[in-house]
């Protein structure tokens, strides 16, 4: 079947329920690219409409990619929950945002397991960034491993110390110049220059000895290729989090080398090490729109509906952290600062009323249209909105991946204009360390040699 | 005020951007103003343009000019899928030259870097070439061009393998580095998969001598193996020297 809708005199079909939302999702070049844009703003506009007035048990019927090609799909409508589904069942997608803005936290995180990806994206659409905001700050979303992410009043940093050539002391100087300004409680995670097993090794033990020495109540990740990290686990190495990139189709996880059968196998290997002591949610995912395109694995469907399946992949395996890395990816999928920071708004609700602990890597490179402003803009649009972690990167500048994300200051930043605090594992560590009110001149709290920086 | 940083000694491990201190919970206005420059330098670089005569003037020989569809930067920029067909009408200046070893040299990502490096590691990669019996054809410049344009030019004159050396994205340290991606039996449809890559050639990362050695050892490898890609592994002995 298909829809329609009249504007301006003109009547709009839309032959099924795909091109429909990719006709509603507001302008982005990766959708112009796939040549699934409305081609006007009317016609945009008419699509989120007729999106509007769709009942929203019609996602149940119409699979944006067929349940027999894809096992996303499958996992997808095997594991929706009916009786979570009935408070909204009646609602159409427009009735549905009208709901979510007045809903509580305690109504958000009962419908969880009733949403399907599909009906957080749909209505995502017809959703301004305030929208995204408001209904997010009110989805409270908790993990653990070794400290508590995601508790209200607070705001976790992922610490990121990259190296061009994996070099231990370079990452280790990052790594302190990070501990020294307040970040790290998300993770203190290191992508590897290579994905060479011997370098995960050295930088997995790395990783351990920083914790160990400084006794951080924290998580490390060295964010390998999954079947890198299970080579580790066999040798022994101090796995704490299994890192993986995901995205919301079969064919864009096969290009990344992995399926929904690999990922368990690779929880359960790190599940059975048993290093969490708070709890024991062991993986980390990132994901991002444009993947699926540029895998040519999009089936047709807009950038930002895949974005929202790729959160009931990360949601199968209770990750400890899931972000989007949303302006990587370049101009032809986000173009300018405007598309990056919509985006991010959108994958940050979406996850967290899929019911996931939602980060965001606040991104740009530089050949897309966007600055530090923008950048400023969006992190702080974000911390309103309740995100459970951004990126700490020493002064915005991704040494090895050539990226700009944001900064320890920024950080420290967010903090101080929300009134939010480190997780209180690793604030009360901070406190016992005397870090911050060590940040003028003297002796260091943490001492350099300790992490081979003698 | 901005405070003294006491852990100012992190700044020898790392090129990163550590130990910057503090205003506030912001950053030092020397720091971030340092980070508006990088900034600004490599967005520039992103809208630098091939000087064309003054590269031909630099390799020594004239060389044919080509274009991809892609019609200026910022349809370069949102339509990838342009910048990888060739403009109809540069297809006729192309002269066969059946199972020759072709140079493309594309402006990419930023100019900067092909028009600094290219000249260099051409000159030292064109004896190596030579001696090692392989007959190279005319050198092919092409503008709003990416990797898999050099695809559409070496099956348009036959080439038996082409070397695309391309402008990389500019980053906040280097604004002028080249890459190179091999491709043996080049043809429209080809993927990444299928090249082999030498990146970072620049002052302070690959010496264009290293790399023109590189490429010979690759394109031998290519020859035997009768491919590019994943399917040869840079199995190289010695490792590359850094340029000074």
């Amino acid at each position: 079947m298909g829809f329609a809708h009249a504007v301006g005199g003109t009547r709009y079909l839309f032959p099924d329920l795909r091109t429909l939302l990719a006709r509603a999702t507001p302008l982005r070049s990766g959708d112009v690219l796939a040549g699934l844009a409305a081609e006007t703003a009317q016609e945009r506009v008419a699509a989120q409409r007729a999106l509007a007035d769709l009942p929203l048990r019609h996602f149940l019927n119409e699979a944006v990619i067929s349940y027999e090609a894809d096992e996303v799909t499958r996992l997808i409508l095997d594991r929706h929950d009916a009786a979570a589904f009935a408070p909204v069942a009646h609602l159409t997608v427009g009735g549905f945002r009208d709901w979510l803005l007045a809903a509580e936290p305690a109504a958000l995180a009962a419908l969880r397991p009733g949403l399907t990806p599909e009906m957080a994206a749909g209505v995502s659409k017809i959703m301004r960034l305030q929208d995204l905001v408001a209904v997010a700050a009110r989805c409270r979303v908790t993990s653990r491993f070794r400290n508590t992410l995601g508790l209200p009043g607070r705001l976790s940093i992922r610490l990121q110390p990259n190296d061009p050539v994996d070099d231990p002391r370079g990452v280790a100087a990052a790594i302190l110049d990070g501990l020294l300004l307040g970040a790290g409680d998300a993770v203190i995670g290191v992508n590897p220059a290579t994905d060479n097993l011997e370098t995960t090794l050295r930088l997995l033990d790395l990783l351990d000895a920083v914790r160990d020495r400084y006794a951080i109540p924290t998580q490390s990740c060295v964010l390998a290729h999954v079947t890198t990290s299970l080579l580790a686990m066999e040798r022994g190495a101090p796995v704490d989090l299994v890192f993986q990139s995901i995205g919301g189709t079969e064919g864009v996880n096969r290009s990344f080398g992995v399926s929904l059968a690999l990922l368990r196998e690779a929880r359960e290997a790190a599940l059975a090490l048993g290093r969490g002591t708070v709890g024991t949610d062991c993986m980390y995912f990132e994901t991002g729109q444009g993947s699926a395109l540029s895998a040519e694995a999009h089936h047709g469907c807009d950038q930002q509906t895949l974005e929202a399946r790729a959160y009931a992949v990360a949601r199968e395996f209770s990750p400890l952290l899931v972000n989007s890395v949303v302006g990587f990816i370049g101009p032809e999928y986000l173009f300018d600062g405007k598309q990056i920071t919509r985006a991010g708004l959108e994958d940050h609700f979406c996850g967290k009323l899929l019911g996931l602990p939602m980060g965001v890597d606040v991104c740009y490179t530089n050949h897309a249209e966007a600055d530090q402003d923008d950048m400023d803009a969006l992190l702080t649009l974000l911390g309103v909105a309740g995100v459970t972690y951004v990126m700490g990167v020493p002064g915005a500048d991704d040494v090895m991946l050539a990226y700009q994300s944001t900064s320890f200051h920024d950080g420290l930043y967010l903090r101080a204009a929300l009134g939010r605090k480190p997780a209180p594992e690793f604030e009360e560590w901070m406190e016992r360390m005397g870090i911050e009110a060590a940040s003028g001149a003297g002796r260091l709290p943490l001492a350099p040699a300790l992490i081979g920086l003698g | 005020m901005s405070v003294p940083v006491p852990w100012a000694e992190l700044r020898r491990f790392t090129s990163a951007r550590v130990a910057l201190g503090r205003a506030g919970h912001g950053l030092p206005t020397a720091a971030h103003l340092d980070f508006q420059e990088a900034h600004a330098r490599a967005r520039d670089a992103v809208h630098s343009a091939l000087d064309l005569d003054a590269l031909e003037a630099a390799l020594g020989q004239p060389a044919i000019r080509v274009a991809s569809q892609a019609a200026d930067r910022r349809t370069y920029l949102l339509r990838p899928d342009l910048g990888r067909r060739l403009r109809q009408a540069d297809r006729a200046r192309l002269p066969p030259t059946p199972g020759a070893f072709l140079f493309v040299l594309a402006d990419g990502l930023c100019a900067i870097g092909v028009q600094q490096q290219a000249p260099a590691l051409i000159a030292a990669a064109r004896p190596l070439l030579e001696a090692a019996g392989l007959a190279l054809a005319s050198i092919v410049i092409a503008s709003q061009a990416r990797v898999a344009l050099g695809d559409e030019i070496g099956e348009a004159m036959g080439a038996a393998m082409v070397a695309v050396l391309i402008g990389e994205r500019p980053g906040l340290s280097a604004t002028d580095s080249l890459g190179l991606y091999l491709t043996l039996g080049p043809k429209r449809g080809r993927t990444d998969a299928e090249r082999n890559c030498i990146s970072n050639i620049r002052p302070g990362g690959l010496a264009p001598e290293a790399a023109a050695e590189k490429l010979l050892w690759l394109a031998g490898a290519a020859r035997r193996l009768g491919a590019t890609g994943v399917a040869l592994k840079d199995e190289q002995p010695n490792a590359p020297r850094l340029a000074p």
